[in-house]
């Protein structure tokens, strides 16, 4: 009964659905740098933020928009974040529960993503790439790519923008 | 008076038969091709000139059929004709690709009874041919044209119902969707002539914005066995996309040959005007299209 239990127990754990908190175990704290740029007009950037797995569909897991205008008028411009609509948005429904959120502020913008929250997936080893793209109103668009391989048990990676975005990192843990 | 008819009429033929593929092009500008969100317009400058996307020679001024991505019949709205384009507006209301297209479609000829040589009326279709010859008539000779041109755009993701082939003319099918285009990607693209792979086809691709540019970016490819072409995008911008079955021919070099290049109809060489059925034929394909940078 003992030995039967346990095998059990590992299996629910491998599938993550009898205890959520087994895959919520998996958990990104990314760090995303908006830098301060002055212009006359300036307006915070939407931003995108993915998973791409070769062989997999991308897994939006952010997108910052203007995510209040009435009628949904913010989504107008979802697809100036080009790699990001092509690769995933355009597929999406919005608002996305847990994944659609408002524009921030210039300065280190952190995130707490936990697998199976939002959109964010747990995920099984192998190499993985997150990107981050920001546009902005009247202004550039910047894409940053940290690849990274998840081997079960942690991943951090680094990267850092030129115009429209400042240093991206996170750290991935299970 | 009786030599002058004959001679104004032939000269109309030759005008009416292909109006811009002489002399200038035509062409279709969209404000947008990929769009995001629920409810959008995109309006559409349609015009006539050499230089691509410059209105400055002549409006296009047909009204356009929209087809909406469930491939119900769309409205273009606020159409107006001015000097030197024309300008509509659609309203997308649909997820998916929408079609906007202008086809210039007609039968054109002369025919001669009891001596005197008579011009087809203007307007009349390939149906209407047999009725519109009277009988006795002798010497016909009829043109027949189809001029596609059409452009997309689409509202969230790319969807292919506009696509499907009418089997006449020459028509694109998507092997890269026409609204999922990138500059560092190459795109390929089947023509069909009147519903089958055109092999041989002559495909113009000219990147717009030419008058900034010294030497104009342009390309001259041809179709494949299976009617396709690869086109890669020098970069990003909006191109516009001419499709012939003869070779594209410099400007003030007078008629262009019938068709005679791979992939051209057998109607040559057939009895002219027999059965109603057009002796020479004229068709194109054009569209517009916006290559996105990376």
């Amino acid at each position: 009964m003992q030995f039967r239990l346990t095998a059990f127990t590992t299996a629910a754990l491998g599938a993550g659905a009898l205890l959520p908190n087994a895959a919520a175990a998996q958990t990104m704290d990314l760090s995303i740098e908006l830098p301060r740029i002055r212009v006359a007009e300036y307006h915070k950037p939407y931003v995108a933020v993915w998973l791409e797995k070769e062989g997999q569909a991308p897994r939006t897991l952010s997108v910052w928009y203007d995510v209040d205008k009435r009628g949904g008028e913010g989504t107008k411009w979802l697809h100036d974040l080009r790699q990001w609509w092509r690769a995933s948005g355009r597929t999406m429904s919005f608002p996305a529960d847990g994944v659609s959120g408002a524009t921030r502020a210039p300065g280190v913008q952190k995130q707490r993503l936990v697998a199976g929250k939002g959109g964010m997936p747990a995920l099984t080893p192998g190499q993985y790439t997150l990107v981050v793209e920001a546009a902005r109103e009247v202004g550039g668009r910047e894409v940053v790519r940290l690849p990274f391989a998840w081997n079960g048990s942690s991943a951090t990676a680094t990267a850092k923008g030129a115009t429209e975005l400042g240093a991206v990192s996170f750290t991935l843990k299970r | 008076m009786k030599y002058r008819k004959p001679l104004l009429a032939l000269a109309a033929v030759t005008a009416l038969a292909a109006p811009a593929a002489i002399a200038h092009r035509m062409w279709l500008l969209p404000s947008s091709t990929v769009v995001s969100g629920t409810d959008n317009w995109v309006t559409v400058d349609a015009a006539v000139s050499n230089d691509l996307f410059y209105f400055d020679h002549r409006p296009l001024g047909v009204i356009p059929a929209i087809t909406q991505p469930d491939g119900s019949e769309g409205k273009a709205e606020h159409h107006n004709i001015g000097q030197f384009r024309a300008t509509f507006d659609v309203h997308l209301t649909q997820q998916g690709t929408y079609r906007i297209a202008v086809v210039n479609q007609g039968v054109f000829g002369r025919y001669t009874l009891n001596g005197e040589t008579k011009m087809i009326p203007r307007g009349t279709t390939k149906a209407q041919l047999a009725s519109a010859i009277p009988a006795g008539a002798t010497d016909v000779q009829t043109s027949e044209m189809l001029a596609r041109n059409e452009i997309f755009v689409t509202q969230g993701a790319p969807t292919s119902t506009v696509f499907k082939p009418t089997g006449q003319g020459i028509e694109l099918v998507p092997v890269t969707h026409p609204n999922d285009l990138v500059a560092d990607e190459p795109a390929t693209f089947q023509f069909l002539l009147d519903g089958k792979p055109a092999s041989g086809l002559y495909v113009t691709t000219i990147l717009g914005n030419g008058r900034y540019r010294a030497a104009p970016k342009q390309m001259e490819q041809r179709t494949d066995l299976q009617g396709k072409v690869t086109i890669k995008w020098p970069e990003a911008g909006m191109y516009w996309i001419n499709v012939t079955p003869n070779a594209p021919q410099p400007e003030g070099e007078g008629p262009r040959p019938q068709a005679q290049g791979a992939g051209a109809r057998p109607a040559q060489g057939a009895p002219q005007g027999m059965g109603g059925v057009p002796s020479g034929r004229r068709v194109s394909y054009t569209t517009t299209l916006e290559v996105l940078a990376p």
